[in-house]
């Protein structure tokens, strides 16, 4: 226990009166990521769970982590494998690159650094980015930081293109945290994913980096769409000419860094959904809503728009569908509260993804984006089920 | 019948009064502290605008319009000057009508709506109404529900905003912020949500 001992040594100069007063939020982190709090109930009511904000926001972060490390891989796999023989990186990655792996395709290791050396760099910056600015207002404001901000920072790097100027995650991260969640309070108080809202800031703001055809795969110069967007111009047939269905559901197509294996994904999801962490209802909805409409729009087809014959299990596995409905609409915050709305709130994510996917020309790309209307929308289904509740409970009573 | 669909839709979501043009802000900010309040101010903006878009689209082809008093005559008649005055005209005795059949029947929505209910007759949702109907030259059909969709967009955004305050009466904004403030961020963020249709072409 000497670490804790030398915890207590200092920490009466982070308390009240102490000389590092100011500085008490920055203590704080250090004591509780290391140590439990020793808080104790002290009135009569209490609550015998385990699960505090901390291990569910930890479980979410690790849940996260078999879609990072295939992600990492995929990136490699796929920058190196459409290189041209002595086609190497140029600048620092080149050298990190060299210094530790090469540009073979078929070597496992060659691929893993490669995407680490793409990867890494992007995580980082979002989160020393991000945690200045937690910092920096838990400070101000005297708030304690929290571990949502984990959670925040694995997931906004891992919906980043690979090829995306650090500065520009650097800007998205502030935009998400700053405006998405500190000026509402922090943790628990804002209303729309932080994560989310800076992606989106960046979509809007920069989107020939973010989107089009040339930034999904880690090479200069080398264009390669993902396949959603072969579906939505040129439709099913192109689609699977290039990529079998598999193929998309293990993940080895170009994409977001930790948005392109379903099967990664799902891993992470049923250990959230073991815990209990992620609601069930909610992915539920989604699916429905998801399966529902594009079944619709099976069965309407059209002669002009390719993307009315994607069927439901190719809408599953493209894109960053099955990333958005595990990680993001499941985000316990901006997600709708009572049991009735979480099923709304997810069958309202999966129609208007798929409306946003094939009616909408402008984005290749629904989950993101309906996620976020939905976010809108939540509380006042949350509103509604709750009035509904209160005269159904009326009613009984007189 | 396709057409009216689409056209409903586009006013509805993608051509948002609110929060893709931005008008009509005073109302919003104000009357969205509660849901029940701006369910109300909601309703009251649908019934103005689904009736003056209409009623204006009549006037302006049936009387203001370049050669619209042909049938009395005057063909060389150009009165599309005294478009505004009459627009707001109409807007004003409707709102009037309106504020006299709440206060009668539903006098609880006329105590919360109190001085924003003849403030409708100036937001700048309504009046634009009437001006975009104009410009894009629709005809009676369509600019009915131009006018009921339009109103019901911006009725969905000013309820979802209702939610959004009464979900964060529990935040703890920073104080330079709180009240008129915060409201314009979460409009703007709401703004951001409400990309997702843009580029959609009915």
């Amino acid at each position: 226990m000497g670490l804790r001992k030398f915890l207590d040594n200092f920490e009466h100069h982070f308390q009240e009166g102490g000389r590092f007063q100011k500085w008490y939020a920055l203590y704080e982190v250090f004591d509780t990521f290391l140590y439990a709090p020793a808080d104790l109930t002290k009135s009569t009511a209490h609550v015998r769970d385990g699960v505090d904000l901390k291990r569910i926001m930890i479980t979410v972060w690790l849940a996260a982590f078999p879609a990072m490390f295939y992600g990492m891989y995929n990136l490699g796999f796929q920058a190196t494998d459409v290189m041209a023989a002595g086609q190497g990186v140029e600048s620092w990655r080149g050298w990190l690159i060299e210094l530790l792996g090469g540009y073979d395709a078929s070597n496992i290791w060659h691929c893993f650094w490669y995407g680490a050396v793409f990867f890494l760099p992007i995580y980082i910056v979002t989160f020393l980015v991000g945690i200045a600015w937690e910092i920096t207002f838990a400070i101000v404001r005297g708030h304690e930081v929290n571990e949502g901000f984990f959670v925040t920072s694995i997931l906004f790097a891992l919906t980043c293109p690979p090829d995306i100027p650090l500065w520009q995650v650097a800007l998205g991260i502030s935009f998400g945290v700053v405006i998405g969640k500190e000026v509402f309070g922090g943790t628990g108080k804002n209303f729309l994913n932080p994560a989310l809202t800076g992606r989106a800031f960046l979509y809007f703001a920069y989107p020939a980096q973010m989107s089009g055809d040339a930034v999904w795969t880690a090479v200069d110069g080398y264009t390669g769409a993902t396949p959603l967007s072969v579906a939505a111009s040129d439709g099913m047939a192109a689609l699977q000419q290039q990529w079998s269905w598999m193929d998309a559901f293990i993940g080895s197509v170009p994409g977001s860094i930790g948005e392109t294996s379903t099967l990664a994904i799902l891993i992470g999801g049923a250990l959230l959904l073991i815990t209990r962490v992620a609601s069930w209802r909610i992915i539920a909805g989604v699916m429905l809503g998801m399966i529902a409409l594009s079944s619709l729009f099976n069965m309407i087809g059209s002669e002009s728009n390719p993307a009315f014959a994607m069927t439901w299990y190719w809408h599953l596995v493209t894109g960053g569908f099955a990333f958005g409905m595990i990680f993001m609409a499941t985000d316990p915050v901006s997600a709708a509260m009572t049991n009735t709305g979480k099923w709304a709130f997810g069958i309202l994510i999966g129609l208007m993804t798929v409306l946003i996917r094939v009616v909408n020309p402008a984005f290749p790309e629904g989950i993101m984006l309906a996620i976020l209307f939905a976010n809108l929308f939540a509380p006042l289904m949350d509103h509604f089920v709750i009035q509904s509740n209160i005269k159904r409970r009326l009613a009984r009573v007189q | 019948m396709e057409y009216y669909l689409s056209l409903f839709i586009r006013s509805i979501f993608i051509e948002n009064m609110a929060l893709a043009f931005f008008l009509g802000m005073c109302t919003f900010l104000a009357i969205s502290k509660k849901i029940q309040a701006a369910l109300g101010l909601g309703i009251a903006v649908i019934v103005v605008l689904t009736i003056t878009v209409p009623v204006n689209n009549l006037i302006y082809t049936y009387l203001l319009a370049d050669g619209a008093l042909a049938w009395a005559g005057l063909p060389e008649m150009d009165l599309s000057f005294l478009g505004l005055l009459s627009y707001i005209g109409v807007i004003a005795a409707m709102v009037q009508i309106l504020e006299m059949f709440l206060d009668k029947f539903v006098p609880v929505l006329y105590n919360a709506l109190g001085v924003f209910l003849p403030l409708i007759t100036v937001n700048c949702a309504i009046l634009g109404a009437s001006l975009f109907m104009v410009e894009r030259d629709y005809n009676f059909g369509e600019s009915v529900v131009y006018g009921a969709g339009s109103g019901v967009g911006w009725a969905l955004a000013l309820v979802a905003l209702a939610g959004i305050r009464e979900r964060l009466k529990y935040s703890d904004v920073p104080e330079g912020l709180q009240g008129l403030g915060i409201t314009f961020i979460i409009v703007g963020l709401m703004s951001l949500g409400f990309m997702s249709f843009g580029g959609i072409d009915l």
